[in-house]
């Protein structure tokens, strides 16, 4: 099982969850996992091409997934995957 | 602008001096007596010594944002005998900054951040040249207000102004110290900068391509940051300006930190700069700086919804109109202050949207009146409502019209 670390601001789509245990292959079958589980994630993983957006990154162990097979990255048994999405800071989003 | 990115280009292609800063001679630094003795401590470990120290005083750093991860980073920058250091920030300090803006007091409420901090520092500090800029950092001037610096730190709070700090900084070669903070989380690294073998390290683009969609990650006025977090990751940021600047260890080049404080673990990942990146990727397309709010999608215009002004809705309330009046903000919110609505939070809203009367005018409202809206948006696409009014501006805004009795957050 490979461990999947939520990044605070999508812990509230996982019940709070900070980490979450996957029996996954790879990337894509990881995200359709946590996604079947928690439906409110996929706007937030997927875009409409299927494909991981570009706000979010996702590494395996300590490599982004795009240094290596995309969302075709294996995951390997006992890998740590970690969702680390683009954060800004304090501005409220209606301040420019 | 076009020539000076052109020149950049050039440049890339030739050999040039290995780091990316271009350094004072630090040679002909001088301390005084007073100084040896403030900086005593570095100047005896073996690693650091009078070299390094004299790098800092040489040094022009560029502090952009004065608020939660600037006031740490400043006030050890400061204090580290940085002898040159510019800040950016044209915000004023308000009562609710106080809880992490380190740098700023009870005095200092209601005035110029840059002014407040540059007093604070120079107190601190006063062998040390403290420049401020008290304006808003735009695609017009940043550039020839970065290009008076050594090394660029971000302690920025919007994605636009991050792209901003990010391309104008690629644009004129500077390293770019980068930390950003959201509720428990922070992230560091370092952009943007060349190494000692002369290769460049990848910068903001490499990392987030394109920004989020406008409400999809709150920003920390409406998620909450835990004060002590920026104090962390400013720290932090401020240590990487010192070994950029002092060339002392290993720069956090071509890697990524971050930390939860929650669980109290950190990660360091590796990045690689993108072919693909606009800025100076294979094919660059970016080559001067854009209008950022427009990138961000902050100028495009949302679907309008019904509104209701906090005075209406207390013309209904006081003359006793029926209507359903809902609050989706979240459930610790709400506990702080309500106006007795519903509570039906955004993020579950949908699944709730039989308890929302079809007929009958529904009201609907948050802390300003953004998250309301957004809901509505989602209920009438979803499920065809159009009889629901946005409360504008919010429970903020019924405060301070109506009901100033009522504790603000």
């Amino acid at each position: 099982m490979a461990t999947v670390i939520i990044p605070t601001p999508l812990r509230r789509f996982t019940n709070n969850a900070a980490r979450l245990t996957v029996e996954a292959n790879s990337v894509l079958e990881m995200i359709q996992c946590l996604v079947k589980d928690f439906p409110d994630l996929k706007k937030h993983l997927l875009d409409a091409n299927g494909k991981v957006p570009s706000f979010i990154n996702i590494f395996v162990d300590d490599d982004d997934i795009r240094n290596l097979q995309q969302e075709q990255t294996v995951v390997k048994e006992n890998a740590t995957v970690s969702i680390v999405p683009a954060i800004a800071g304090g501005a409220p989003s209606t301040k420019a | 602008m076009q020539l000076l990115a052109l020149y950049q280009r050039l440049l890339e292609g030739l050999p040039q001096q290995k780091h990316n800063i271009k350094y004072m001679n630090h040679d002909n630094i001088q301390f005084s007596k007073e100084e040896l003795t403030r900086y005593n401590r570095h100047i005896i470990i073996k690693e650091f010594g009078l070299e390094a120290q004299k790098k800092l005083k040489a040094a022009k750093v560029l502090v952009i944002g004065s608020g939660g991860l600037g006031s740490p980073m400043l006030l050890y920058l400061a204090a580290a005998g940085v002898g040159n250091i510019g800040i950016v920030d044209f915000d004023l300090v308000d009562d609710s900054n106080l809880q992490r803006q380190v740098l700023f007091g009870v005095n200092e409420v209601g005035k110029p951040k840059a002014e407040a901090a540059k007093k604070r520092l120079q107190s601190l500090n006063p062998y040390i040249n403290i420049h401020v800029h008290n304006i808003q950092l735009t695609s017009k001037n940043a550039l020839d207000i970065i290009e008076k610096y050594d090394v660029v730190a971000d302690g920025t709070d919007n994605f636009p102004t991050r792209y901003l700090v990010n391309d104008a900084t690629v644009l004129l070669g500077k390293p770019n110290v980068y930390a950003s903070i959201y509720q428990f989380e922070g992230q560091v690294s370092v952009f943007n900068y060349r190494n000692a073998k002369g290769e460049l390290g990848p910068n903001y683009r490499d990392l987030y391509a394109t920004p989020p969609p406008l409400g999809l990650v709150p920003s920390c006025a409406e998620g909450g940051v835990l004060g002590v977090l920026p104090g962390i990751i400013g720290s932090l940021q401020a240590l990487e300006v010192i070994k950029v600047v002092t060339g002392v260890g290993d720069v956090l080049s071509g890697r990524f930190f971050i930390f939860d404080a929650l669980t109290f673990e950190s990660r360091t990942f590796n990045l690689k700069r993108n072919p693909a990146n606009p800025l100076n990727g294979t094919n660059p397309t970016i080559k001067e700086l854009i209008d950022y709010e427009a990138f961000c999608n902050l100028k495009t215009p949302e679907r309008p919804v019904k509104e209701i002004s906090v005075k209406e809705l207390y013309d209904w309330q006081v003359r006793g109109e029926d209507f359903q009046f809902i609050d989706v903000r979240e459930q610790h919110e709400y506990e702080i202050v309500n106006l007795g609505a519903e509570l039906i939070p955004l993020d579950v809203v949908t699944q709730h949207a039989d308890k929302i009367d079809r007929k009958k005018k529904v009201v609907i409202h948050c802390k300003t009146g953004n998250r309301s809206a957004k809901a509505i948006r989602e209920l009438e696409d979803k499920f065809g409502f159009i009889n629901l009014y946005n409360l504008k501006a919010g429970i903020f805004g019924y405060i301070d019209e109506v009901n100033p009795e009522l504790t603000k957050y």
